[in-house]
């Protein structure tokens, strides 16, 4: 028992607060540089790049569709590791990250959810098809808004990551399921081509500012992330700091006569 | 059986609420904790009960016979502001629900139904819905609920609040009478129970507001 | 845990009990399509079997938030907390209670409702078996919407927003098995076994989940 709980510590001494930030202060500059460059790279590809046959120009909307897609699936994984971290560990570093991770999550959701849109006007000659992947997308938007909406209902952030670690984690576990019923309801959409065993069947031509545009997402992502999770650190220090305040205030003269000697 | 406390410290939010809080209670004995509003007496009853996450130390029972208690709290009942009563249904229904719920911990058995309403001096109706009875009623019975399945460890959160004198003395029979069933007894008050000699346990109020937290 | 089960049930149907309340709100739901849509008999058959099955969702989640909040405002939840019983199985007959309370009548409501609605005896079969076996899901999967949303004052609103995208695949695969039965081609028992698969998963992972939640929002 002691020997976890020595080993837990040192684990929390490596991820305390204070080292996160510290850490995070030199690392965030560099990464939002690297985000940058990989935008600069990557738009320049997709704009340089011919025109699908088929699709014409509206193919330039798959790089940043895909990628935004991508996203939304890694910011909920990214949020089910750190409701872990609470569930197992109890630690407030995690609570911060999935706390803040959610609402990035929904945006990349919502852009996929938006480029879509776009890119399915010229292609079905509709806003909105009720196809398995966009419905799969839209309804891992409608979870993310509900993770939100509890994470703010409940007002002890301790108590708040708890229940919303295990909503996570139950979204996702189901998010197979969900999946896998939505591909069973319909499909209209073509199949997924960019993962696959045996390789990718899409052109190069197309893939090459495909990776790169998600390789500058999934940066803006993570820079994104360490970003809110130093502003929520130091909104928290700020409430705590307050607390302190109206403990001091509340103690009254002899405390203060106490400090002030 | 001993049950034992070593260096139980809680937090709530952000604030330690106490630390290293340690006491030690055998067979027969009761504890009285004792502090101003805002103290954490409710909390420590809570975390002794396990309701409640403690921030570190150790709650344990020491020499439980044969029968070892998965958890502290399994060994407990917990008496707090709350009846733990539905409205809807009757006195008997409900007495009949924790007994069965609960069911008894090795060591002893709990009383029959209209005897456990007798011993809180309201036999005889407990046929009526829990909800038509007064608030001292209501709380009457909840305490006869502690005597329908036996437990060892009473923990009693502010049990005679807004109870008249006579129920407060009912009601310290009630715990003698268990502690001399070698039960133990854990109770935070304002008032004196009445219980004779007793243990005391004061809590100052606020340890401190961690500023460690996010520091 | 039989105590734990009579108790919730004649809980249900005392006064300011839940029962037909759920029964009443689906009834009026699915009276109240046809003013939408239209009084066209054929429409109504070939929409019925979804008619019912969201009204019945809808239904199943009515009611869902009180099932631990009732619990923890009389305190009685400290009481179930401490018990040496596992908290999962004490969950698991909340939710077998609940469900013999709400979602039972509703299945047994569905084949009068499947009348309003003109469809023929074999859609109203499917239909109720369908509600039979996917309803439990529902309930199962919200618990655990109930159990994160139980300190919360106004957590009914939030419960159904948190666990109705949760039972889509409920959804789904009833009405694809309901209209299976229905259009030939297709088969009724993939949908169907997969409904039933669904309900023994959120079986686990709803009081699972839900037992997580209470011990972790008690105050």
């Amino acid at each position: 028992m002691s020997e976890q709980s020595l080993a837990i510590r040192k684990f929390s001494d490596l991820a305390n607060p204070t080292r996160f930030l510290a850490l995070s202060a030199i690392v965030w500059p560099w990464m939002a540089a690297a985000t940058a460059l990989f935008f600069a790279i990557g738009l320049y590809l997709c704009f340089s790049t011919v025109g699908d046959y088929q699709q014409g120009e509206t193919v330039r909307i798959m790089y940043i569709h895909v990628p935004a897609a991508w996203l939304s699936m890694m910011c909920y994984s990214v949020m089910a590791l750190s409701a872990l971290g609470t569930l197992v560990w109890r630690h407030p570093l995690a609570d911060v990250s999935a706390k803040m991770a959610a609402p990035i999550g929904a945006c990349f959701t919502f852009i996929a959810l938006i480029t879509g849109s776009l890119w399915g006007k010229p292609m079905w000659g509709t806003w909105w098809v009720w196809d398995a992947r966009l419905t799969s997308v839209f309804v891992l938007f409608l979870m993310y808004l509900g993770l939100i909406a509890l994470n703010r209902a409940v007002d002890d952030p301790t108590r708040a990551a708890r229940v919303s670690a295990i909503l996570i984690l139950v979204g996702f576990v189901n998010i197979p399921i969900i999946k896998f019923s939505v591909d069973w309801w319909n499909t209209l959409h073509q199949p997924a081509s960019v993962i696959r065993l045996d390789g990718p069947t899409i052109d190069p031509e197309f893939l090459r500012p495909l990776v790169v545009m998600a390789i500058a997402f999934t940066l803006l992502f993570f820079t994104l992330h360490i970003l809110a999770m130093r502003n929520e650190i130091l909104r928290r220090r700020v409430a705590t700091l307050r607390r302190l305040a109206a403990r001091a205030a509340g103690h009254g003269a002899a405390a203060r006569e106490e400090t002030l000697r | 059986m001993r049950l034992v406390a070593e260096r139980l410290s809680a937090r709530r939010g952000e604030d330690l609420i106490f630390r290293d809080i340690s006491f030690d209670i055998g067979a027969g004995e009761a504890l009285v904790v004792k502090g101003p509003n805002g103290s954490g007496k409710s909390t420590l009853l809570r975390v002794v009960a396990g309701l409640l996450p403690r921030e570190t130390g150790k709650v344990r029972l020491v020499g439980e016979g044969d029968h070892a208690f998965e958890t502290v709290a399994s060994a407990c009942h917990y008496l707090g502001h709350r009846n733990a009563m539905k409205r809807e249904l009757t006195v008997e229904e409900n007495l009949r629900f924790w007994k069965d719920f609960a069911g008894d911990s090795a060591g002893d058995s709990g009383i029959g139904i209209d005897a456990a309403a007798d011993a809180v001096g309201l036999g005889g109706i407990v046929h009526l819905p829990f909800g038509y009875l007064s608030a001292g009623q209501q709380r009457r019975m909840a305490m006869a609920k502690l005597l329908v399945a036996w437990r060892p460890v009473w923990i009693l959160d502010e049990p005679t609040a807004a109870l008249d004198a006579a129920a407060e003395t009912m009601f310290a029979g009630l715990v003698k009478a268990h502690l001399s069933r070698g039960g133990l007894a854990i109770a935070a008050t304002h008032q004196p129970l009445g219980l004779g000699a007793v243990k005391e346990l004061h809590m100052a109020g606020f340890a401190e507001a961690s500023a460690e937290a996010w520091a | 845990m039989t105590a734990l089960l009579v108790r919730d049930l004649k809980l249900a149907v005392r006064a300011g009990g839940g029962a037909m309340i759920g029964v009443l709100f689906f009834m009026t739901v699915v009276a109240v399509i046809p003013f939408g849509v239209g009084p066209d008999l054929n429409l109504l058959a070939r929409i019925g079997p979804a008619i019912l099955w969201i009204g019945a969702l809808l239904a199943a989640l009515l009611g869902l938030d009180r099932l631990f909040q009732a619990e923890r405002e009389d305190g009685s939840l400290d009481l179930i907390l401490m018990q040496e019983t596992p908290l999962v199985l004490t969950v698991l007959v909340k939710c077998l209670a609940h469900w013999i309370a709400t979602g039972l009548p509703l299945v047994i409501a569905s084949p009068l409702l499947a009348l309003f609605m003109n469809m023929d005896a074999p859609a109203m079969a499917a239909t109720m078996l369908t509600l039979l076996v996917g309803t439990p899901a529902i309930t199962f999967i919200g618990a655990a919407g109930a159990a994160v949303a139980v300190a919360l004052p106004r957590g009914g609103l939030l419960v159904s927003i948190l666990v109705l995208p949760l039972a889509i695949p409920v959804l789904i695969f009833g009405v694809s098995a309901v209209y299976a039965a229905v259009q030939e081609p297709a088969p009724f028992l993939p949908p169907f076994l997969f409904l039933t698969a669904l309900t023994l998963v959120f079986a686990v992972i709803g009081p699972v989940a839900a037992a997580a939640a209470l011990r972790a929002s008690t105050d």
